[in-house]
């Protein structure tokens, strides 16, 4: 396997030096995006940008607004939650134990990695605080620990909910606390035979009764075989009081952020497209999740685009497929989704930030930031725009990948930025 | 008289010699890789169970690392012989041949579910009546210029 290993990098190098579909440089947003026909040549286009420290850089914002790390050394930040007194839980963590399938999975799972954190998996929730307000969280203590790769953080009427990658477990909570009491409480199991997308993003409802948790794919497009995609691809509403469940909506690839619009209760969420179909396909979106709605994974995508690598077909399920409510452009790998508030300011008010990891199966890479969506009316109304950049240097390097993002009431956006390992805080000035 | 033949270590053939006991098993076990790889296409396009497709896939990475193996075996002979044509230049071109559409189908392999179909089962087939000529050929070479063997 290492003679084949070793052929496979220098053609994957070939490939990549030499190609000719890198895509554009602008990413189709919007309602409506321009669809190329499917294209891949003998490799996927890989372009893995290598790590590099921040040093005395930090992220750019827009004029007007500052950035600060308010905290480093984390054991891979994913998620924040702001809690009512204003401190921070930061989940920290690593899942997934995909078996390696083919030669394929052992190749790319190599290249990838070299895009990644060494650092490892941290299980854990910490807890920052800025008692005196001045902005400098001085306080960094571990609230809670022995986790399984949590992700998805809810708080609702003194719990705090935790969606680790293979259960929703729950804190007793009062406030000031800087550590959980006791070990939590699992509300139910969520599905995690394989997780080769392991992330269980979370929200709750305003009343606090339901939890909406994302579950993501098996699969690229169902090359680990139909079987293990039962339970997958869909969001869950979970009873947090009756421990039931049920599938809420389905055919969303990788639901990797979720939130509730504060003024119109609907839930919105952030879904990873599929791979291996060229540059500019298929787009990332941020959708507005309908109860029941179906969304084409993996039968179809924007709608009743056929993926023909799905077999045995499924003409019903493309014919019942909804288009999503906003392209975010292909390959950016949207993992983060706040709504904004007035205290943002005022050109950032009325929206959504969208953390965006960043891509690898694109030669001209995309994402590594954190966008803006303006709305109207609870829905997408214009271009997006960005609001935190700066992720890659100018040599192509990247000193960090943002994941989850939230508004903190008090007039701040908070960014987990998973591979400098530190969370970033962007207010405007005042 | 019997040629007097120098000290040759027994994994090495002669020169122009048929492929010694190590070259022969590294080119005769690519047969039933590739034709396994094929078996297992033929099965994966008949019932969608993609654990075909991945037997198929790792049947193909065995089937290149055996005849890469064999491939560097017939290129030592081809150099090492006398007359650098005939039966030693066909089995290195026909082994070369079949070696980088192998690998092309690796790659095509590597593609997700059914985008591996059907280029791949195209490409299988292929690859397998070539392993099986080139073998044939590779090892049905004669020793030239030996007394007594004609």
């Amino acid at each position: 396997m290492k003679r084949l290993s070793t052929l496979t990098m220098i053609g994957v190098a070939l490939l990549v030096s030499a190609c000719n579909d890198k895509g554009g440089d602008t990413l189709a947003h919007g309602a409506d995006p321009k669809l190329p026909a499917p294209q891949r040549g003998l490799l996927p286009s890989m372009k893995i940008a290598e790590p590099t420290p921040w040093g005395d850089q930090k992220p750019t914002v827009p004029e007007g607004y500052s950035v600060t790390a308010i905290a480093g050394d984390l054991q891979i930040p994913r998620q924040t939650l702001v809690l009512p007194n204003g401190d921070i839980l930061v989940a920290e963590g690593r899942g997934g134990n995909a078996a390696k399938l083919k030669p394929k999975d052992v190749i790319a799972g190599y290249i990838k990695a070299k895009g990644n954190t060494k650092v490892k998996s941290g299980n854990r929730l910490t807890l920052l605080r800025d008692a005196d307000g001045d902005g400098k969280y001085e306080l960094k203590t571990v609230f809670a620990d022995n986790l399984n790769a949590p992700y998805g953080l809810a708080f609702a009427d003194n719990k705090i909910y935790v969606a680790n990658q293979d259960a929703l477990v729950r804190f007793d909570y009062s406030e000031g606390q800087t550590a959980a009491a006791a070990a939590p409480t699992t509300i139910t199991q969520l599905p995690s035979e394989i997780n080769h997308h392991w992330t269980k993003a979370m929200t709750i409802s305003p009343d606090g009764r339901y939890v909406y948790v994302g579950i993501g794919s098996n699969s690229n497009i169902t090359e680990r075989g139909m079987e293990a995609e039962v339970d997958r691809a869909m969001v869950w509403q979970i009873d947090v009081n009756t421990r039931t469940y049920k599938p809420y909506a389905t055919g969303l690839r990788n639901p990797t952020a979720l939130a509730m619009h504060p003024e119109t209760g609907q839930l919105w969420s952030v879904v990873n497209e599929r791979d291996e179909l060229g540059p500019d396909l298929v787009p990332d979106y941020l959708t507005s999740v309908r109860e029941g709605g179906f969304y084409g994974w993996p039968y179809s995508y924007w709608g009743q685009n056929v993926d023909p690598r799905v077999k045995p077909e499924n003409p019903k399920k493309v014919a019942a497929a909804i288009k999503p409510d906003y392209s975010l452009g292909s390959h950016v790998a949207a993992l983060g989704l706040s709504f904004s508030q007035p205290v943002m300011g005022a050109k950032f008010a009325n929206g959504a930030f969208v953390g965006e990891h960043g891509s690898w199966n694109r030669a001209n890479p995309v994402g590594y930031k954190v966008i803006f969506v303006p709305f109207a009316g609870g829905r997408p109304a214009g271009e997006p725009i960005d609001f935190v950049t700066g992720f890659r240097d100018a040599n192509g390097k990247t000193r960090g990948r943002p994941v989850g993002v939230t508004v903190d009431p008090k007039g701040a956006l908070i960014v987990a930025d998973d591979l400098a390992n530190v969370v970033w805080r962007v207010t405007p000035n005042r | 008289m019997t040629p007097v033949t120098t000290a040759t270590p027994a994994y090495r053939s002669q020169p122009g010699s048929p492929p010694g006991p190590l070259h022969a098993i590294f080119l005769a076990g690519t047969v039933p890789l590739f034709v396994g790889a094929l078996l297992s296409d033929i099965a994966y396009s008949n019932t969608y169970q993609i654990q075909w497709s991945n037997f198929a896939s790792w049947l193909l990475a065995g089937g290149e690392l055996f005849a890469g193996i064999a491939l560097l075996f017939a290129l030592v002979n081809l150099l090492r012989a006398p007359r650098k044509s005939g039966q030693p230049l066909t089995y290195f071109a026909l082994l070369l041949i079949t070696w980088v559409l192998g690998l092309v189908n690796c790659f095509q392999h590597a593609k997700d579910a059914w985008a591996v179909m059907p280029a791949g089962l195209v490409l299988s087939v292929i690859v397998s009546i070539l392993i099986c000529v080139t073998a044939w050929i590779g090892l049905s070479q004669r020793i030239p210029h030996a007394g007594g063997v004609k």
